[in-house]
This record gives structure tokens, sequence and C-alpha cells, in this order.
């Protein structure tokens, strides 16, 4: 790695660990100052490394500057109550140095995440400091990503530290009997991560490979943990696995989206398939089935290219299930995708109709497929419905192509 | 949107019918399929729990008999919560029952409250 690298670099893997040392050291009503000192840490390393050398290990160098920083502030806060309120015996005041060692930046973190993911937070909040807390992403990325402003992100952030504050969140691991209930707000959280990654319309393809990594990463942190070490999380990571195994099949170079069916299969990363085969047969211990379960089951079928009817009578069955835990346009769209696949067309055509989802582009493109083959003018008329309800460049290449195909079909058809 | 109970009855005979493991297997996928499409116009509201098929039924003398299907034609066979816009909605759902194929009917009764 060259120099210039090498500040992104440590501040990508170190910042989320300085923060979450010292939220914890701290608590989570002073999350400003320890995000002022790591930064102001990093700060300190560009001139110092920038005016003379970098030193030889320069993570252990940015661990002692953070403590210094921490020690301080403590003296200088201690000094400022001491005037102010006469109380000497502030919790925080008293304690001892800050613990840098690797079990307790891990500790840290993971707590952090049960503190962020507090279901007092706005999803959106919540997905924002994640990305800033516990991944280390600059404001910049923040906002590209969310393709928004850095002054809404600020915002946005603000707001969701306020309530940290005023829910008096406490920065620890939850207790064994509430565990669950609250793994469940992190999951949901880890897994709109990974999905703001893969979905986003952000044309920087390392930022969104950048946060479905960083997704996956936490989601191994929990799995390390032996509290955290659940089914449903095991599931989830199968089921990235899975996802981000065709990243680099799903985008092609001029990084425009590759349809699956399109993709090219040497692309697609069979490490990650076999990581996800791995977290999927480790979810299967214990009488639970969570969602993540049926949608990593999906998603193992999907590594199979081949058509075959076992496969899309699996997916079927999958999509009915996962439907009956929990509903959501996409996958009832998917599900009857899947219906025309297993049993007819002319049956998915009639279960389509009946979705009703009007305000939806894939409802249209989904109907516009069906019908393709079967009646050219319907097809046509739902391709056209679907183009005039999407605004993103990216989908209209794609019903665009679409349409296209069809015309070649009609013609075909003709001679 | 109203909720509706959906309950399938079947004649008691066809308890002696002895399906093949396939043709449990495609009956098995009828009702997952049927399930499916409700769930997919998110109309379900609950598959409840499933019954067992043996029960005991106490009659008005207080004797209690073996299984509801000895003296009745009919035997309850399942039932499913579902929503519907107005009863024709929820009669029109209801006729995709995979056991109206087997001469069994459905019963739709609007939960009021």
């Amino acid at each position: 790695m060259n120099n210039r690298e090498l500040i992104p670099h440590l501040f990508r893997t170190e910042y989320r660990k300085i923060v979450s040392v010292l939220c914890k050291h701290f608590g989570a009503d002073k999350i400003e100052i320890a995000e002022d000192i790591a930064s102001d840490t990093f700060l300190t390393a560009a001139e110092s490394w920038g005016q003379s050398q970098i030193p030889p290990n320069p993570i252990a160098w940015l661990y002692s500057v953070a403590k210094n920083k921490a020690k301080s502030y403590m003296q200088r806060d201690t000094l400022f109550e001491n005037k102010i309120s006469k109380e000497i015996l502030k919790s925080s005041d008293t304690k001892s140095e800050l613990d840098l060692s690797p079990e307790n930046i891990t500790d840290s973190q993971l707590q952090m995440m049960f503190a962020i993911c507090h279901p007092s937070i706005s999803t959106e909040a919540q997905i924002g400091l994640s990305l800033r807390i516990l991944c280390g992403f600059g404001i910049d990325e923040i906002a590209d990503a969310f393709l928004s402003n850095k002054e809404t992100i600020n915002k946005r952030l603000f707001r969701a530290k306020e309530k940290l504050r005023e829910e008096k969140v406490k920065i620890e691991v939850p207790v064994a009997s509430d565990i669950n209930e609250r793994l469940e707000t992190v999951l949901t959280t880890i897994y709109l991560l990974f999905n703001e990654g893969y979905y986003s319309e952000s044309q920087n393809s390392i930022l969104r490979k950048d946060m479905c990594l960083e997704a996956m990463r936490l989601c191994y942190m929990l799995i390390e943990n032996n509290d955290t070490n659940q089914p449903s999380v095991n599931a989830l990571l199968s089921l990235m696995c899975f996802h981000a195994s065709r990243f680099e099949a799903r985008i092609n170079e001029k990084g425009e989206p590759v349809l699956y069916q399109e993709q090219d299969v040497t692309l697609w990363d069979t490490e990650l398939i076999r990581k996800g085969e791995y977290f999927l047969t480790n979810a299967a211990k214990g009488p639970t089935l969570s969602k993540y379960h049926v949608e990593a089951a999906i998603a193992y079928w999907h590594t199979h290219k081949a058509d075959t009817k076992e496969k899309w009578e699996n997916i079927l069955q999958l999509y009915n299930a996962l439907l009956q835990i929990e509903y959501s346009p996409i996958a009832a769209l998917n599900r009857t995708y899947a219906l025309s696949k297993a049993n007819s067309k002319k049956e998915a055509i009639i279960e389509a109709e009946n979705l009703q989802l009007t305000d939806n582009h894939y409802y249209y493109s989904l109907l516009g497929e069906l019908y393709t083959g079967i009646d050219y003018s319907k097809a046509k008329d739902n391709y056209q419905k679907a183009l005039a309800l999407t605004k993103k460049s990216t989908e209209k290449q794609l019903i665009e192509g679409k349409m296209e195909r069809l015309r070649d079909i009609s013609n075909s058809s003709i001679d | 949107m109203t909720e509706f109970l959906l309950l399938f009855r079947r004649e008691a005979a066809a308890n002696s019918i002895q399906p093949s493991p396939e043709q449990m297997q495609a009956m098995t996928k009828q009702w997952q399929d049927w399930i499916g499409g409700i769930a997919a116009q998110n109309k379900l509201v609950s598959t409840g729990k499933r019954m067992d098929f043996e029960g005991k039924v106490v009659r008005p003398n207080k004797t209690i008999t073996n299984g509801p299907y000895v003296e009745v034609k009919e035997v309850l066979n399942g039932m499913l919560f579902i929503k519907a816009v107005d009863m024709d909605e929820a009669l029109e759902i209801a006729k995709g029952c995979p056991i109206l194929q087997v001469g069994g009917n459905v019963e739709v009764r609007p939960l009021i409250g």
C-alpha cells in the first residue's frame, strides 16, 4: 500500500474502533465528543506524518494519540465540572486509561451496534449512524450513497445522536432475555445497509461494494460472539454472501445493470457461494424459521443458473412461505414470476392481475414479461406503463431492452 | 377491508381415500400455491394453527365420542383468516380453494369487531 492510501485505509478500519471504545468509555451521551477525539487523532496523524515520517506501527501510534487526547479531555472535563457543579465524583472522571485492547475493541463495537440499532431511533438514522460510527464512512460518502447532500446527512446524524441522549441508550449488549428482540432490529439495519449498497443508484460502484462488505462484516461480528451467534444471524449472512457473489456479474464495465438471465456465470464468486452454503447450514440449527432463512434459501436456488423445473418449484414454494411470514410488494411480484416458471404463464397472468400494484413499475414490467409471446400489444402497453412510472435511468434502460426483445420476438413470429 | 374466516369442510368418507405420496405432494402444492396467492395480494391475515385430524366430541348427554366424523357427513378440515373489501371478493378468493376439487366446500364468515 502506498502512503497516499494509508490514511484513508486506516480511517476506514480504525476510526470506528476508536469511536466505539471512546463511546463506551464516556457513555452514549458523549458520542460527539468521541467522534471529535477520533477525528482529531486522524488530523494529528495527517499533520505529523506529513511533516516527519510514517511511524513503524501506525495503528499503535493512532491508539496512543487517542489515549492521550482522551486523557486530556477527561482532565479538562473534570476541571470544568468541578468548577460548575462541585460534583467531584462523576463516573467518567474516575475512569482509568482508555482500554484499546483487541477484546475491548470487539466488545465496544458490538455494544455500539446495539446502541445505534435501538428501536427508538428511526431506521434511516440507524443506517446513517451505522455507516458513520460502525463503518467509518465519511459524510461525503454517506451523502453519495443516499444521493443526498452533506447538510441533510449531518442534520440526520445530529438528530439521531440527540435521540440517543434523550432515550439514555446504554452502550451494552442486551441481557439474554431481550437479546432476540433487540437482535431483530440490528439484523434489519444490517440488511438495509446491505441493500442500500446493493441497489443504490449511486454511480460509485466501489463505494456500493464497500457498503455491502461492511454490512457483512457487522453480521460476522455477531456470529463471532456466542450470545449473538443465532440461527437468524447465520441466515442473514448466508443471504448476503449469495447476493454478493454476483456483484461483479450484475454491473457491466459502463456501470449499467446486467439482468440475472444475461449474467456471465464465470464472474460469480464461487468462494462467496461456498461461504453462503456454510452459513445456511449453520442457520439450520434450532426451531426458528426467520424470513432470512427463507430469503437465503431463495438466494441459494439463484446460484443455480440453469432453468430447471425443480429450481422454480422450490423458489415458488419458498416465496409462498416468505409471503406468509411477511408481505412485501417485491416478494409478491417475484412469487408471481416464479409461478409463471413453475406452473404456467397463463396462471401467473391471472394472479398478477390480482396484485393491482398499479403504482409500482416492477408490476407493469412483470406483466410485460408475462404477456411477451402471448399477447404483443398487452406486453407493449404494460412495458410503456412501466417506463412512465420510473425515473431511474438504469431502470429505463432495462425496460427499453426488454421492449426491444419483445419486438424481435414478434417480428420473428411474423416471418 | 373486512376480515373473513374461511372454513374448509369435506365428506368424512374422503378419509378412507389413500392418496399416493406423489398425489399428496401435489395436494400440498395446490394448497401452498393458493395460500401464497392470497398472501401475494396482501390479503392473508393468518393461517391459524393447524388442527389435528383426531379429536373428540362432547354430546348433550355428556358422552364423549371419538372424532367428529363418526355420525356426521362432513368433517371440518381447516381454516384460514383473510381480509377482503367485501363478501363478493372473499367469495372470489374462496373459489380457488383446493378443497373444492375433492368435493369439499368453503364456508365464508365475516368477522365482526
